[in-house]
């Protein structure tokens, strides 16, 4: 359940390698962090899992089912959800409505011309989006429009509108870029707690202190290739990284 | 083959005025980030420039001719245009029967004037707000301008002829290598496309060759950096509407001898310049260009005796038609760039 | 109420109440008053009134909720029409197999131009749609001719079959009829010196303008209707969000073109003729320029744009100058001259000028529209007030209706 198989992932952009014979196994259950140096090809490769990019070869396995060849919606509703590097969310509908959108998706599919009962009337719908909202902690201001929220809370809320869906596996592209260190312990405190649920996660991050605090495994990037992968410790000694990295400097 | 060549030379000046309008579109487009239904009227203005020159031209008073007589035996009244009095009777004749070239020197300072007052007075307001607002803020415009010009100008065309020396035809088939009598193509047309392929050549050279050239493109290609290498880029964007403005201007003064201009000619062409430049691809020059004489030219090949017995109506349907079909296969058009005008 | 919200019902049975009472809200001026030519309060104008608000309302369940332009509705509301005329030559006077043909016919259409138009966003769809309006336009007046009539436009004849009632009545084409209500019958009730006309016709017109109506506020209000909106806020984040836009929008296109069917249907059922001319381009922004007006993605606004767009055009295009001299007479003649001078631009056949006018301050001022003007306006009377913050009156304009 929630496991993730990439094999021999290739990708080039007019003749640019962005990614190399990516490999990747992510186990079912635990969280796996990506990090690497700028233009690794983390986002690229996170975009191949969720149908915004097609790889040239290889393949990338969900469950034994192929995220290839799919629309984003598809691939959505085989159970994978993706929080974006800049939150993205329903800048002009309310807290709640944006947390309903995904759960409706969830449960009635990619499409349902469900135009008879009223919203207010989807008790059950509504009571898991304010759980969830609750969840984060962004239950007190349901009513305002969420475009007006900080970035922090737009992120927090683009989560919740995630795991409304209770993906199987959950895709983070820098959950804490640009927030400050109290913000930051807040989510990984969130990302911890959700934990608990099960959910694979696929962690894209810059912030060793998210990574370690997180991460069962680490796999580093760099220059559109895998090159480590191990537990956070084995990680942090490795040579290679650093080099890699931060040029030689010492984690 | 003659007959094709026919039909070629007879879509450029139709397609020659689609080239400019979807010209200025496009560089409105491309740098303001508007869409300006207006455009239409200003090439509508453009051509009352030339209606108005004409009539201002043709003032005349009348004298009392103390010789002839008209048909009621009264003295017969004769209409002398002052412009004949003032520089003399050959002089001045001529100087109205070149009435529509003359107009362009009339029509640049107007037309620039009037981009002026439009960019500044309700274009600029509107940079910021959606492209649905600025269609139709700019939708209403064209309607008060062309209500203004039926006011003034009647609902009925204004025959505005060419020079009298230009209006006849030019036997191209002889130039062509074909029978003489093949090919007769009026002058003034052939003068109308020549005109565009200039005023384009001077557009891109402008562009190309000029430092606010550059900035231009450069705005085109990425505003908001242009804009933070501390680029006064507003200034230039009033001047680019200006540009614009003159070209669809120039584009209607000239097509006046072609057919004769009417209230609501800007809005007949606004539809299918719009055409022309999304299929041309928005926010590129060369494709807005290229689109203008391509559809003009397959517009002029489908009105074609043969081809409409074959397929009726395909005349009136295949610019709409071909925009369709290179609209589904060429997401954006012919040359358009990723990421204009979409969501 | 209704099935509906409390705020939503109270709506609904305001508009119940003012379309139901519009022969006499319309009128508010004596018969034979200097001012009797501000009524509206005649059938002709008021089948126009529910007729365009449907229109209206169809489009913006697409534009105003997934903010998809379509610059070529008037087509559907054109094919509409010349189905509705084919069903009254062919089947029967009675409107409602017309009507009903009119709405399948309108929404099998705008199912292919949908379909075609969906795969591109932005002004690409625009202009797509404009290009399906335009051919749709061209082709009637020249190659369909024996479908559509050409440029005289598709009427009743004598001889038409009819097969299901009578082809003429005593040499004359029977009129249009619901169940054997003539559209055409009435009564006229005298009060004092005003008088009202009640119209089966108008009353045909707004029961089912009523349905629409309801049916709008239902979708606007359903888990369908949120994705619509979901669609105009970030259609990119909704298809990550395991969404289908696709069918979505396609649906919100059909439906809204079904609507504009229903308006053709209507139009040929109160006057059973149809030409091409409602099918150009200046007929679909119409539309647009009525939505907007009212207040795109409100409820009510559409229809109030309508309302508004359509009393101006029939009491700004009947002033003449003679009217005017009537009203400054009270001025000394220089000054009645200047002021009938001033105006004269805008009134009669200038009255596009005013509307383009009217428009452009819309957007400039009031990108609401009417609604976000009354919303306003209800503010200022609340701060005045300082009393009970009432939020139900949020999509209830406190301005004046027209319809």
């Amino acid at each position: 359940m929630g496991n993730l198989v990439v094999q021999g992932v290739n990708k080039a952009f007019a003749g640019l390698k962005a990614l190399n014979n990516v490999n990747l196994n992510v186990q079912s259950g635990t969280v796996h962090a990506i990090i690497g140096p700028n233009g690794a090809g983390k986002s690229t490769l996170l975009n191949c899992f969720v149908g915004k990019l097609e790889p040239d070869t290889g393949t990338v396995m969900f469950e034994d089912q192929s995220l290839l060849n799919r629309q984003p919606h598809e691939i959505n509703q085989l159970g994978v959800s993706r929080v974006f590097q800049t939150p993205e969310i329903f800048p002009d509908l309310g807290l709640l409505e944006n947390v309903m959108i995904p759960a409706f998706a969830h449960r009635d599919g990619s499409f349902r011309l469900n135009w008879l009962p009223r919203i207010d009337n989807e008790a059950e719908i509504r009571e898991r989006a304010e759980h969830m909202l609750e969840d984060v902690g962004l239950a007190d201001n349901k009513a305002d429009h969420a475009g007006a929220l900080s970035r922090g809370d737009k992120r927090r809320l683009e989560l919740a509108m995630c795991l409304v869906q209770e993906p199987r596996l959950l895709l983070l592209d820098e959950p804490t870029a640009g927030m400050s260190r109290a913000d930051t312990n807040n989510t990984i405190d969130l990302l911890k707690r959700i934990g608990e649920r099960g959910i694979t996660k696929i962690v894209i991050e810059h912030d060793m202190h998210v990574v370690f605090s997180l991460a069962q495994k680490v796999s580093v990037m760099a220059q559109g290739t895998v090159i480590a992968e191990g537990s956070p410790e084995e990680i942090r000694g490795n040579p290679k990284v650093q080099e890699a990295y931060l040029g030689g400097a010492h984690l | 083959m003659d007959a094709i060549v026919l039909q070629v030379l007879n879509g450029l000046d139709k397609g020659s005025a689609y080239a400019l309008i979807a010209l200025g579109l496009t560089l409105i487009f491309g740098t303001l980030g508007v869409v300006n239904f207006a455009h239409g009227a200003l090439f509508m203005l453009g051509a009352f420039c030339a209606v108005t020159l004409n009539t201002v031209l043709n003032i005349s008073f009348s004298t009392i001719d103390p010789v002839k007589k008209d048909f009621l035996g009264n003295p017969l009244k004769v209409e002398t245009p002052y412009i004949e009095s003032w520089f003399g009777p050959e002089l001045g004749a001529a100087i109205i029967d070149w009435s529509v070239p003359i107009s362009i020197l009339f029509a640049i300072p107007v037309m620039i004037l009037i981009g002026l007052c439009m960019e500044r007075g309700l274009i600029k307001h509107f940079y910021k707000r959606p492209h649905a607002d600025q269609i139709l803020v700019t939708f209403g415009l064209a309607i008060v301008l062309q209500e203004i010009v039926k006011y003034f100008y009647g609902a009925n065309p204004i025959p505005t002829p060419a020079p009298a020396a230009l209006s006849s035809s030019v036997d191209m088939g002889v130039f062509l290598g074909f029978d003489a009598g093949s090919i007769i193509y009026p002058y003034w047309r052939l003068i109308y496309f020549c005109f565009a392929a200039v005023i384009v050549g001077g557009v891109f050279a402008f562009l190309r060759y000029t430092t606010f050239g550059m900035v231009v493109r450069a705005g085109m290609a990425d505003r908001e950096t242009v804009g933070l290498l501390g680029i006064h880029i507003d200034r230039r964007f009033t001047i680019v509407f200006a540009i614009a403005a003159c070209v669809a201007g120039l584009a209607g003064v000239m097509y006046t001898p072609i057919n004769s201009p009417n209230y609501h000619m800007g809005m007949d062409f606004l539809v299918l310049s719009f055409v022309v430049v999304v299929v041309g691809g928005m926010g590129s020059l060369p494709g807005a260009v290229a689109a203008g004489f391509l559809l003009g030219v397959l517009e002029s090949f489908a009105s074609m005796g043969q081809v409409v017995d074959l397929l009726p109506g395909i005349n009136q349907i295949i610019i709409y038609l071909v925009a369709i079909v290179i609209l589904l296969t060429r997401p954006r058009g012919l040359m358009g760039r990723k990421g204009v005008m979409e969501e | 109420m209704f099935g509906l919200s409390k705020k939503d019902g109270t709506l609904f049975l305001v508009v119940i109440g003012m379309t139901l009472f519009a022969p006499i809200l319309l009128n508010p001026f004596p018969e034979g008053s200097e001012l009797a030519q501000f009524n509206a309060g005649y059938p002709d104008l008021m089948q126009r009134f529910v007729i365009f608000g449907i229109f209206a309302i169809g489009f913006n369940i697409l534009f105003g909720l997934t903010g998809y332009l379509s610059f070529g509705h008037a087509a559907f509301l054109g094919v509409g029409s010349y189905a509705g005329v084919w069903m009254l030559k062919l089947l029967t006077m009675n409107v409602v197999p017309a009507i009903m043909v009119s709405v399948v016919v309108a929404g099998l259409f705008s199912a292919l131009v949908g379909y075609i138009s969906l795969r591109r966003s932005g002004i690409y769809f625009s202009i797509l749609t404009l290009a399906f309006a335009q051919m749709s336009f061209a082709l009637a007046y020249s190659v369909l001719t024996p479908i559509t009539n050409g440029e005289t436009g598709l009427q009743l004849a004598l001889d038409d079959p009819r097969i299901l009632g009578v082809s003429q009545v005593n040499g004359s084409i029977p009129p249009t009829n619901f169940f054997g209500f003539e559209m055409r019958d009435g009564f006229t009730l005298d009060i004092a010196s005003w008088s009202f006309t009640f119209n089966v016709g108008y009353y045909l017109c707004a029961a089912i303008m009523l349905i629409a109506f309801y049916l709008s506020i239902r979708i606007f209000r359903s888990p369908f209707g949120i994705m619509l909106q979901a669609v105009k806020t970030n259609q990119q984040r909704l298809r990550f969000t395991g969404v289908n836009t696709r069918p979505y929008t396609l649906a919100a296109f059909i439906i809204s073109g079904m609507y504009a069917g229903l308006a053709g249907g209507l139009m040929v059922a109160m006057d059973p003729l149809a030409g091409a001319e409602r099918m150009q381009w200046t007929a679909s922004g119409e539309v647009v320029l009525m939505t907007i007006l009212g207040g795109a993605g409100t409820l009510i606004g559409p229809v109030l744009g309508a309302g508004v767009i359509k009393y101006f055009e029939n009491i700004f295009s009947k002033i003449n100058d003679n009217v005017l001299y009537n009203w400054f007479s009270f001025m000394p003649d220089a000054l009645q001259d200047a002021f009938v001078f001033m105006i004269h631009p805008f009134i009669g056949k200038g009255w596009h000028l005013t509307l383009g006018i009217m428009f452009m301050l819309v957007i400039i001022c009031l990108p609401g529209g009417v609604v976000e003007g009354g919303q306003r306006i209800a503010k200022l009377f609340r701060r005045k007030k300082s009393g009970p913050a009432d939020s139900g009156a949020a999509s209830l304009p406190n301005s004046t209706p027209a319809e």
